[in-house]
């Protein structure tokens, strides 16, 4: 029998939609090709959402760091360092399972039929250590380092990888805005060819942008052993059957570790458990 | 709620962010993220 009949997905992609609508609320800018420019926006968001996308009406973490980062006067962000804390925290990768437009277009396009859905591969698990040296290169050291003559270091997280960027703001707003499209070059021919890879590997690999490059979900990583939020086993109760490390999509082992830094708290392991050990 | 687990590091963690934004706010950081917010960003599209 295919293991995958027996995965119990909570109801979790109406909250997703619900939060990225809600955060994504500027239906206008949609129409006009424009952004939202209320004071809501220097509030993050604790999910990768594109501020130049036209609905948003919070700031994305990542992007706001590296803003500040690379600014001329602060060369570290505690605003956005203290609100990842604050969030990982209280929730660690929940964030990721259920608050993350990006993570939801990977989880929608996984749903697409294909004729083999990879699980894992050999690297893989080195693979998912790529997140942090994305991080600490792109997100931290590069807007830093890198600096103009007036001491501005760029967003190159945003600028050479983040395909949200792309799909959320890039793709909107350039196909409104006749004199974006003027403008195009070779850079935007990369995003979109990156933007293009993840979404052909989303559906062959479950958030393999999630799993590899994320810098926020690195960041939620380390905090998920320590959250408030957090699951915990029963070993009494545990019968040891495998279930909930067969229905993981994230190769997690909650039996052994229900707060692996790669678990989003998808709840599914949760759900499918016999004897409902997991908490 | 059962899986509300208490967790002293946690809220410690929390409340440190906390006092972090707070520290950044006072510095005048937010003015930046709103800079970058209400502008369109050419690099996040991919144009800049
Ligand atoms: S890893 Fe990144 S893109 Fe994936 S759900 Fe988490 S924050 Fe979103
Ligand atoms: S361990 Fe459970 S909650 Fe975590 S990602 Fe896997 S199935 Fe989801």
């Amino acid at each position: 029998m295919d293991k995958r009949k027996k995965i119990k997905e909570p109801k979790r992609h109406g909250v997703q939609a619900l939060w990225a609508l809600l955060t994504n609320s500027y239906l206008a800018g949609f129409l006009q090709g424009k952004i939202y420019q209320g004071k809501l926006k220097t509030l993050c968001v604790p999910g990768l959402n594109c501020y130049s996308c036209p609905g948003a009406v919070g700031a994305c973490p990542i992007g706001a760091m590296q803003a500040v980062i690379g600014s001329w006067n602060f060369k570290f962000a505690f605003y956005v360092a203290g609100f990842l804390m604050f969030v990982g925290g209280l929730m660690g990768r929940f964030v990721c399972g259920w608050l993350c437009p990006f993570g939801l277009i990977q989880d929608l396009l996984h749903k697409l039929p294909f004729w083999k859905k990879l699980e894992t591969f050999r690297g893989d698990r080195l693979l998912r250590k790529l997140k942090y040296i994305i991080l600490l290169i792109f997100v931290i050291l590069m807007p830093m380092v890198l600096v103009d003559v007036l001491g501005q270091g760029a967003p190159y997280f945003c600028k050479l990888i983040c395909p949200a960027g792309t799909l959320e703001g890039g793709m909107p707003l350039v196909l409104l805005n006749q004199s974006m499209q003027n403008a195009l070059g070779l850079l935007y021919a990369w995003k979109n060819l990156l933007l293009l890879v993840t979404i052909l590997l989303s559906i062959l690999i479950y958030r393999p942008f999630c799993k590899y490059i994320c810098p926020l979900g690195a960041v939620y990583s380390v905090f998920n052993p320590i959250s408030v939020f957090r699951y915990r086993v029963d070993q009494e109760a545990c019968i040891n059957c495998g279930v909930c490390a067969k229905v993981c999509k994230m190769q997690v082992n909650p039996a052994k570790n229900a707060n692996h830094p790669e678990c989003i708290r998808c709840g599914v392991c949760r759900n499918s458990c016999p004897v409902k050990a997991l908490h | 709620m059962s899986r509300l687990h208490s967790s002293r590091t946690g809220i410690f963690v929390a409340v440190c962010g906390l006092l972090m934004a707070g520290y950044g706010i006072y510095r005048g950081e937010i003015s930046v993220v709103l800079e970058k917010a209400i502008n369109i960003c050419m690099e996040c599209i991919g144009i800049g």
